[in-house]
C-alpha cells in the first residue's frame, strides 16, 4: 500500500509544477512527470509477487505470470505521449518566436 | 525493496527538476527520472516497457534539449507569489490525501485481480502462436488500440507540421503585395 | 566514395572524433534496431521500440554530420512515403481479416511452430508495418523541430 502513496506523491510533485509554474518548459516538465506517475501506476496494478514476465518458454510451463493487460495498454501510452510532447514542444517554440519568451503570465501584455 | 528504492530517487530527482532554476539542468534530471523509471519497470518484470521507456525518453530528452537551447529565463518572483504557491500546494495536499483514502478499496500490492488477463494467459498461445504475450494483445486481441494510437501519431506529425509551418499563405500574399 | 565527402567537412556537424565513432557505431544501431523488430513475437520488444530505434540511428547521423548526410541517406520525400505507406499496410492487414469474418483477424490457418522466427500469423507483418509508421513520423518530427530556425524577435 505504500508504494502506491509514494506513487500519488510523483503525481502530486507534477501537478504542483503544473499548477505553480510560470515557465512552459517547466510545465512540460511537469506533464512529463505525471505521465510517467499514471504509466507506473498501471504496471504496479499488474504486479504479481514473484512473478514471471509474460513470455511463454519452449521448455517449461510458467504458472505466476505478471498481468500482461497493463503492460499492453502502457506500451500505448508511451508513445502516445513522446507524440504528444513533441507538439507541446513545437507549440513553445513558436510561442518563444512570437513573443520572445517562455513565461506565460507575459504572452498576454505583450500583445497589446 | 528496489522498487521502493528507485521510486524514492525517482521522487527527488522529480522535486529537483521542478525546483532547479537552470532550464537544461532540469530537463536533464528529467531524463534521469525516466530512465530511473525503465530500470524500475525491469525490476517489475515488464521487459517491453523498459526498452520502450529507454528508447522514448533519449528522444524525449533530444526534443526538450533543442527547445530550451540557449534560451533562459531568469528567476523572478514578483506577482502573487505567495498566494499562488499556497493555491498549488493546498490543491496537491487534498488530491494526496484523497487519494489515501480511496487506495484502500484497491487490491494489495502483489496480488492482482486478473478476471481478463486469465482468458489471455489460457488462450494466449494456442490462439495467436506469439510467445511475447504483450505483442499478442496489441497486435490481435486489442489491435484497435494500435489503429487509434497510429491515428493520434498521425495526428501529431500534421500538428507540428502545421504550427511550425514558416508563415501562413495568406500572411505571404500580403507581404508580396506590400513589397511591390 | 561521395559519402565519405561529410566525415572531413570541417564546417558542419560535430568534431572528427564524433564523426568518426559515429560512422562505426550507425550501422550497429540501425542492426539492433531491425532485430528488435523482427524478433517482436518471441522476445520483448515490438514495433514501437524498434520503429523508434531506426529512427535515432538517422537522427545520430544528423547530430553528427549535418542535415545534408542525414537526407543523403533518407530524404524527406522518402519519410514521407514511407509514413503514409505504414499506416495503409496496418489498416490493409487488418482489412484482410474480413476474408474471415472480422476486422483484425488472424487469416493464416496454420500459424506456424510456436518460438520460431516466422510463427503468429499477422503479428510480424503489424510489427514491420507499425515500425515503418512510428520511424519515418518521429523521424519527420526531429526534421520539423530542428531544421526551422526562426529571428527571435525579442522584446
Amino acid at each position: 500500500m505504500l508504494i502506491y502513496f509514494l506513487c500519488l506523491i510523483l503525481f502530486a510533485i507534477g501537478l504542483y509544477g503544473i499548477l505553480r509554474k510560470r515557465n512552459i518548459i517547466k510545465i512540460i516538465i511537469g506533464i512529463l512527470i505525471a505521465e510517467y506517475a499514471v504509466n507506473l501506476f498501471f504496471v504496479l496494478a499488474g504486479y504479481r509477487q514473484e512473478g514471471r514476465s509474460p513470455i511463454f518458454s519452449p521448455d517449461q510451463d510458467i504458472l505466476n505470470m505478471v498481468d500482461p493487460l497493463p503492460q499492453a495498454i502502457v506500451l500505448t501510452s508511451i508513445v502516445i505521449g513522446l507524440a504528444v510532447t513533441a507538439l507541446i514542444v513545437g507549440i513553445a517554440i513558436r510561442i518563444y518566436e512570437k513573443y520572445g519568451t517562455f513565461d506565460v503570465t507575459k504572452i498576454n501584455r505583450l500583445r497589446g | 525493496m528496489i522498487v521502493y528504492i528507485l521510486l524514492i530517487m525517482m521522487i527527488i530527482g522529480a522535486i529537483a527538476a521542478i525546483e532547479m532554476k537552470d532550464l537544461i539542468s532540469s530537463v536533464i534530471v528529467v531524463g534521469a527520472v525516466g530512465l530511473a523509471l525503465s530500470i524500475v519497470f525491469l525490476v517489475l518484470k515488464a521487459p517491453d516497457l523498459a526498452i520502450t521507456q529507454l528508447v522514448v525518453e533519449i528522444l524525449c530528452l533530444i526534443i526538450l534539449i533543442r527547445a530550451t537551447l540557449k534560451k533562459d529565463l531568469p528567476f523572478s518572483t514578483t506577482g502573487r507569489w505567495f498566494f499562488n504557491t499556497t493555491v498549488a500546494v493546498v490543491f496537491a495536499v487534498t488530491f494526496l490525501i484523497l487519494g489515501f483514502f480511496c487506495l484502500h478499496e484497491l487490491p494489495h500490492f502483489g496480488y492482482p485481480v486478473m478476471k481478463v488477463a486469465k482468458f489471455y494467459l489460457d488462450a494466449g498461445l494456442s490462439r495467436t502462436g506469439a510467445a511475447n504475450l504483450v505483442a499478442s494483445i496489441i497486435l490481435d486481441f486489442r489491435a484497435y488500440d494500435t489503429l487509434g494510437e497510429a491515428t493520434v501519431l498521425f495526428t501529431a506529425v500534421v500538428g507540428v507540421m502545421a504550427v511550425m509551418r514558416k508563415r501562413g499563405r495568406k500572411k505571404v500574399d500580403e507581404e508580396i503585395g506590400e513589397n511591390d | 566514395m561521395t559519402r565519405d565527402k561529410y566525415i572531413f567537412d570541417d564546417t558542419k556537424g560535430m568534431t572528427l572524433i564524433v564523426k568518426t565513432i559515429t560512422r562505426l557505431t550507425v550501422g550497429l544501431i540501425l542492426l539492433y534496431g531491425i532485430y528488435i523488430l523482427l524478433h517482436g513475437h518471441v522476445s520483448p520488444g515490438g514495433g514501437f521500440a524498434g520503429g523508434v530505434i531506426i529512427a535515432l540511428s538517422f537522427i545520430h547521423i544528423m547530430l553528427a554530420f549535418g542535415k545534408d548526410a542525414a537526407f543523403s541517406r533518407l530524404s524527406k520525400e522518402t519519410a514521407a512515403f514511407f509514413e503514409g505507406f505504414g499506416a495503409l499496410a496496418f489498416l490493409a492487414i487488418a482489412t484482410l481479416g474480413f476474408m474471415g469474418g472480422y476486422f483484425f483477424l488472424n487469416f493464416f490457418q496454420s500459424k506456424g511452430e510456436p518460438f520460431r522466427l516466422f510463427s503468429a500469423g499477422i503479428i510480424p507483418l503489424c510489427n514491420i508495418a507499425i515500425s515503418m509508421k512510428v520511424g519515418a513520423g518521429l523521424f519527420s518530427i526531429f526534421v520539423i523541430l530542428v531544421l526551422l530556425k526562426f529571428k527571435t524577435k525579442g522584446k
